[in-house]
């Protein structure tokens, strides 16, 4: 699919509001303080990292046995387990388990992976009303929007936002805009769906092979109150969310709310091994170019991710553009890693979006290489022909000058004396876009060719 | 060949050679009152009450008297006077009004607050999640200190449902303002029995 708008074109609206920007910046900033402090406390917290990354490897090395033990498992809980190839496939089955239950209206709590596949979208054209019950998921839902982070799906909007969507949608007073009230009339509003639904749909944040079951965490308490209160649950789930048994869960869930948010722990860790009397419950695996990635060995590790978002809010990329100038269902380091898997002429411009600082593999809980893939993807895309052609140029025309020792010379006396006779020059953004937001330095008087030759005596 | 084996297949083609992985030791030494303080202690940071009693008599006491001022209280724990019978046939609209749901919680983590309860400790799944007030209570003795402690603890092949609960529901979806109370209970107590 070709790109409609580019990331840095997004990026570029997102910056016109330079306050909200900056809001954007230092709200994310502060996510990732309370991560740290959070880490600082555990004295394993390497430790943890390391064993984390272990057994991800190490499951994602035996991954269809520990599939076929975990649906072996769940069977015998008689949960039902569906296997999907692709999006579509998922949607289908999703769809079908609907129809059979014959309804028309659903709840549902967060799923990355429904995201990805755009269910909600696919339902909604078979007359299927889904209702998002994470508070900031029905916030963007309102809006006929996307979450805009995966942790925190509506951290691009501001209070008076939600105040003016909820008085649009749940008539809420005009310009009331105290979270707490704003929460409020979203619980009651929920409580009513709550109690009417009768199938829920839930992600899943870890598959556990040997007990056959899946453990969903939330803050809020939508995924329980859904699930409990209607007769099947669904629950959706990519290939890479299994893990061997409950020892190796404890590892997860200590590192990822601290992660996440730098809680402990979420409110809720909901472990689901077998429906209640009377109701149903289902399993879809979906793989979705999941396996075409762990092909490769270049960004196999990428799989290994759990979801926290401690890559986004670390980014000073992401801070500054925002989620949605990812065009992807996840955004951020690991959305960029992710997404051109995915559809390489679609998402080839995010591989780019990043300073490849590496501020993002260091906070990554299950230690992926972000910007070692970031950077490989690069490679991979400027050899396949998917670069800008100023980019090719470029980088061509630098390649030929840094293989002449003479022509750079020359090359580096005429960037002197460009930028000290003629800095407007330079200063012209559309020429140079570096400049934008930046300052040129001052030219040198003097190559450092010539500096030393002067002074090695 | 159908999804399963198509998704299976390619798999098992793409899957680097076998890593090994050996479980590491994360059991902690502290002592059973460094447990007890730093429960309580993060129980507070969260959001929680906590209520030190002797016995579950106590609990009863508070129990009676909040029925006493008309509120509806749902007790499941067997160790007193209690609700059990039928509490697993009462239907949605039959509880969305409870105000106060007193379960007992199997174990207690003292590095993160959470406290491990089952489908068998409430019965009714919905309970924790439905009420206005919830009520954990546990024995000081089942504190322990992180969560592969827990697991070592937990057997999953004997329940249907358990949750890890710590503190009150909450969200900070609106502009990263903590809200205590969004979907599931409003407020948490607990009870630790000495």
């Amino acid at each position: 699919m070709p790109i409609e708008k580019e990331h840095s074109i997004l990026a570029k609206e997102f910056n016109l509001n330079e306050s909200r920007v900056d809001w954007h910046d230092e709200t994310l900033w502060f996510v990732r303080t309370k991560r740290d402090n959070a880490a600082k406390k555990i004295k394993d917290w390497e430790l943890l990292r390391s064993t984390a990354s272990s057994i991800k490897e190490h499951v994602l090395s035996n991954l269809d046995a520990y599939l076929l033990r975990f649906e072996e498992n769940a069977k015998k809980n008689n949960v039902q387990v569906h296997w999907a190839a692709d999006a579509n496939e998922h949607n289908q089955i999703v769809f079908k388990i609907i129809e059979e239950a014959g309804i028309k209206s659903i709840v549902k709590s967060k799923s990355m992976l429904t995201e990805e596949c755009h269910l909600n979208h696919y339902l909604a054209d078979k007359g299927i009303e889904v209702v998002d019950t994470d508070l900031g998921e029905r916030i963007v839902q309102f809006r006929k929007e996307v979450p805009s982070h995966i942790v925190l799906p509506a951290i691009h909007l501001k209070k008076s936002d939600v105040s003016d969507t909820f008085h649009e949608h749940l008539q809420t007073e005009k310009n009331n805009s105290d979270p707490q009230y704003l929460t409020t009339a979203a619980r009651n509003h929920l409580r009513e769906k709550f109690l009417k639904s009768e199938v829920a749909i839930t992600g899943v944040n870890f598959a556990i092979a040997e007990t056959g079951s899946i453990v969903v965490c939330t803050n809020e308490g939508n995924a329980d109150m859904g699930v409990h209160s209607s007769n099947v649950h669904i629950a959706c789930m990519g290939i890479e969310k299994v893990i061997p048994n409950e020892t190796h869960l404890g590892v997860f869930l200590r590192l990822l709310a601290r992660s996440a948010t730098g809680q402990s722990i979420t409110t809720y860790t909901s472990h689901f091994r077998k429906a209640r009397a009377g109701a149903k419950m289902h399993v879809v695996i979906v793989d979705n170019g999941r396996s075409r990635q762990l092909a490769s060995v270049d960004f196999r590790n990428s799989l290994k991710c759990i979801r926290c978002g401690a890559c986004f809010n670390t980014c000073p990329v992401y801070r500054r553009s925002g989620g949605h100038s990812y065009h992807n269902a996840i955004a951020g380091p690991i959305g960029s890693v992710l997404a051109p898997n995915m559809d390489k002429n679609g998402f080839k411009d995010l591989p780019f979006a990043s300073t490849l600082c590496g501020s993002c593999t260091n906070v990554c809980p299950v230690k992926i290489d972000l910007h070692q893939q970031l950077w490989k993807w690069r490679q991979l895309l400027m050899k396949g022909g998917k670069g800008t052609i100023v980019k090719n140029m470029m980088m061509k025309s630098m390649a030929f000058i840094l293989s002449y020792p003479g022509l750079y010379r020359f090359a580096g006396k005429s960037a002197r004396i460009c930028l000290g006779y003629f800095p407007f020059f330079l200063k012209i953004k559309k020429i140079n876009p570096w400049y934008k937001h930046r300052e040129m330095p001052n030219a040198p008087k003097q190559s450092f060719t010539t500096w030393y030759k002067e002074n090695r005596k | 060949m159908s999804s399963r084996d198509k998704i299976l297949s390619a798999i098992n083609k793409s899957k680097p050679a076998f890593i090994k992985f050996t479980n590491v030791d994360f059991s902690s030494v502290d002592n059973e009152d460094e447990l007890l303080d730093s429960f309580i202690s993060v129980l507070d940071s969260i959001h929680a009450k906590v209520k030190k009693v002797f016995s579950f008599n106590e609990v009863d006491s508070d129990i009676k008297e909040l029925k006493a001022n008309n509120c509806f209280v749902l007790n499941a724990m067997e160790e007193i006077e209690n609700d059990r019978e039928d509490l697993e046939l009462k239907n949605k609209e039959q509880i969305e009004t409870l105000d106060y749901a007193f379960i007992k919680g199997e174990i207690g983590v003292a590095e993160n607050g959470a406290i491990w309860i089952t489908d068998k400790n409430c019965k009714n799944r919905l309970l924790p999640f439905i009420c206005k007030q919830l009520c954990l209570v546990i024995k000081r003795k089942c504190i322990v200190a992180n969560m592969h402690e827990a697991y070592q603890v937990i057997k999953m092949e004997e329940i249907g449902f358990g949750v890890f609960i710590s503190g009150p529901s909450k969200t900070a979806d609106i502009e990263q303002s903590l809200v205590i109370g969004a979907h599931g209970a409003l407020g948490l107590t607990v009870y630790i029995i000495d």
